[in-house]
């Protein structure tokens, strides 16, 4: 146990104190998004990621937006287990054929209003895999989208950015 | 001398025909032999102790020929190819699911992508196509056209089921709670005991293999780097290898080199991963958050380096796509120094935790004899007494330098979660290793060489160790040069079956727990 307090006061706050650009970029962008949820969903949103075919890459950046440096449940933005739960569908991957059926249900299962935030270049416009037998190609030719991240994978920093953007000009939806 | 290639002479005598100069590189021995003799040439295999490490078809109507069955087998340092042809009019060949378990699934994925019928195999069910594809819907076939879309037609798949006093049946997924890929698993359990778990797999197929088929040579390689995001590296590289073998291309020493780095530098990445979340999923949050942020650390370095922070796109036919300098060899052993005195810490922290030690220690036992069953590979067979590794049996530059390398593998026996554990985190000891050895002693010169496109009818092999364990590639060239066919097997196409195993005699809860010591890839197996 005193190992585990030990490393744990070595550590300390790993998220705000790094004195590089990058952490000040974050900080930003984190606050502008920390305004917008606070301001359009009372404090907090909540987000269900659906991988609808991707390869996996952008899950990676989507767990790193919550390891201790980038940390975004630090802004009031929360990944749930249910999409009954959330106020926004992170979807990645060009939709296969395969996963269609599912990501129209957990559409249908997410409560209104409701966003749907297209991540990644084959989210976006089905990317290397273009439209085949399998792939159906970008988000939107499944479900509405509202805003898109593209990138192989986005970078965290990209991810939180273009949380920001969507947020910035959801008013219309509320 | 090859005990392999003496095992099938002495099973099958004059009817097996050995084709030199067909399929690079010329050390894994190529073999054809006639449709009938193909099970005896697997019982030859398995009498050697080999195992089978993947089994495919091709389309080869467009050489005027008809369907092409392969096996290939692997003992030690040997791979063999062994190869059958059937006819366009009436495509069959015997199943080897008798002799080698993971066949099982390779020929209901051969007959339902390829419309190509294993006789006498035990479970007709499609797999990876859905019931909602229509019968003849054969993708691989040559006169199949991807750019259309499928329709959808009514079907039913037939579950495993379950019966008695007290059983239910838990289904989950595709869309499972986490931040994880697809894919459907299906409990029977009573109370909270697990009597069978059922994968069912292939929500993210994506067509890769079909794909790789109207690209090109030297753009396949980008579609590589995406089979599974996070071994990207150790596909790219396996695309690559089998494509320079085909196309005889020499690299330069030190392309090889840093194509090492990159893939030691993705295995420490991904192991920290994990061993973060197998503690995260025996409810000690701690250590995935000092995990994430060693992890964090290095895919910085990696973006600072070369330009992207899980490698994707740098590994290219004909070499590398970005060097490294003095002041990045600097960077890179200032940063293993504080990852290494950090995660020595956190490894003794989670030696001594004995609420950690409950959860993981014999729990999710994939023994010994079962892995071999399932021909499984890397940390997975690792952890299950088979000493298996690519960078050992299979190796290029620098890892063919044995003496001075001195690359240890770890291997354990008890197969549970620790076990896999276990085994990650010496892999992360012995990775910081060489990837210092590596910047000590890596010969100058040249990143990349002239590539030449592959002569037509021409068969390219790789196999390479990437952090899950041994990735397989095999490419064939058709009749004008163009890419005939991409095979790709990742090491969750045989590992997932272990999960399957390793569950029975486990709760409930603790599947997630067991499923992500196995961490395997959804994408990767779907393709």
């Amino acid at each position: 146990m005193i190992r585990i307090l030990r490393q744990i006061f070595r550590t300390g706050i790993v998220t705000e104190p790094l004195p590089d650009e990058v952490t000040r970029e974050i900080e930003a962008v984190g606050l502008k998004l920390e305004a917008a949820v606070r301001e359009r969903f009372r404090r907090s949103i909540t987000i269900r990621q659906v991988d609808a075919g991707s390869c996996n890459g952008c899950e990676l950046e989507i767990h790193a937006i919550n390891n201790p440096i980038y940390n975004c449940e630090k802004y009031g933005i929360h990944f749930t287990a249910s999409p009954r739960f959330a106020d926004l569908l992170l979807v990645t991957g060009p939709v296969t054929r395969n996963m269609e059926i599912a990501l129209r249900r957990t559409y249908v299962s997410t409560p209104s209003p409701k966003f749907v935030v297209a991540v990644g270049d084959c989210a976006c416009t089905g990317g290397i895999f273009g439209e085949t037998y399998a792939s159906l190609g970008g988000v939107d030719k499944v479900v509405p989208v509202d805003a898109r991240i593209p990138g192989c994978p986005p970078t965290p920093l990209e991810l939180m950015q273009g949380l920001t953007h969507l947020l910035d000009g959801a008013e219309n939806k509320k | 001398m090859s005990i392999l290639k003496d095992a099938i002479i002495s099973q099958l005598g004059a009817d097996v025909t050995f084709v030199e100069g067909y399929q690079h590189p010329a050390r894994t021995v190529f073999c054809i032999v006639p449709q009938e003799k193909f099970v005896d040439a697997g019982k030859a295999m398995k009498k050697a102790y080999a195992l089978l490490a993947a089994e495919w078809a091709t389309d080869e109507t467009t050489f005027g020929r008809g369907y092409g069955i392969f096996a290939c087998y692997r003992w030690g340092h040997e791979y063999l190819i062994v190869k059958t042809e059937t006819t366009a009019d009436d495509p069959v060949f015997p199943s080897l699911t008798k002799q080698f378990l993971p066949a099982w699934r390779f020929e209901r994925q051969i007959q339902s992508l390829m419309g190509v019928t294993p006789l006498n195999h035990p479970d007709t069910r499609p797999w990876i196509k859905f019931e909602d594809w229509p019968e003849d819907a054969w993708p691989l076939r040559k006169s199949f056209d991807a750019s259309k879309p499928l329709p959808r037609v009514e079907g039913e798949y037939k579950w495993i089921k379950a019966e008695g006093e007290g059983v239910y049946e838990i289904p989950v997924g595709p869309v499972h709670a986490g931040i994880i890929e697809p894919g459907h698993f299906r409990f029977q359990a009573v109370g909270e005991d697990v009597l069978n778990l059922e994968e069912r797999l292939g929500y993210v197929h994506k067509g890769i293999e079909k794909r790789f088929e109207s690209l090109s040579w030297d753009e396949g390689y980008r579609l590589a780097g995406r089979v599974s995001g996070d071994t990207t590296v150790a596909h790219s590289l396996g695309y690559c290898i089998a494509l320079e073998s085909m196309a005889g291309c020499n690299l330069p020493e030190r392309a090889h080199w840093l194509r090492a780095l990159f893939l030691e530098r993705e295995r420490i990445a991904n192991h920290l991963g994990d061993i973060g979340a197998i503690c995260n999923d025996a409810a000690f949050a701690f250590m995935l958050y000092q995990m994430m942020r060693l992890k964090e650390m290095l895919l910085r370095t990696n973006h600072a380096l070369f330009g992207h922070r899980f490698i994707m796109d740098r590994v290219v036919p004909g070499g590398v796509a970005v060097d490294i300098d003095t002041a990045g060899r600097e960077v890179i052993l200032a940063e293993l120094d504080r990852l290494s005195k950090d995660f020595e810490r956190l490894v003794v922290i989670y030696e001594e935790n004995p609420s950690l030690e409950d959860r993981v220690r014999n729990t999710g036992m994939l023994k010994p004899k079962r892995a071999r069953e399932i021909c499984a590979v890397g940390i997975v067979a690792r952890a299950s007494g088979l000493n298996l590794d690519c960078r050992i049996f299979n190796p290029f530059p620098p890892y063919d330098q044995y003496d001075r390398l001195e690359l240890g593998v770890p291997v354990m026996i008890t197969g549970d979660v620790h076990a896999r554990t276990w085994v990650r985190i010496q892999e992360v000891r012995e990775s910081i290793r060489i990837i210092k050895w590596i910047l000590d002693n890596m010969p100058d010169g040249v990143i990349s060489a002239p590539l030449e496109m592959p002569p037509p009818d021409k068969a390219g092999f790789a196999a390479v160790e990437g952090w899950r364990g041994e990735i397989i590639y095999w490419l064939q060239s058709g009749p004008g040069g163009e890419v005939n066919r991409c095979m790709v097997r990742d090491p969750s196409s045989v590992n997932w079956l272990g999960l399957e195993r390793a569950i029975h005699g486990n709760i409930v809860p603790d599947f997630p727990l067991c499923n992500k010591s196995f961490n395997q890839s959804y994408s990767g197996h779907d393709l």
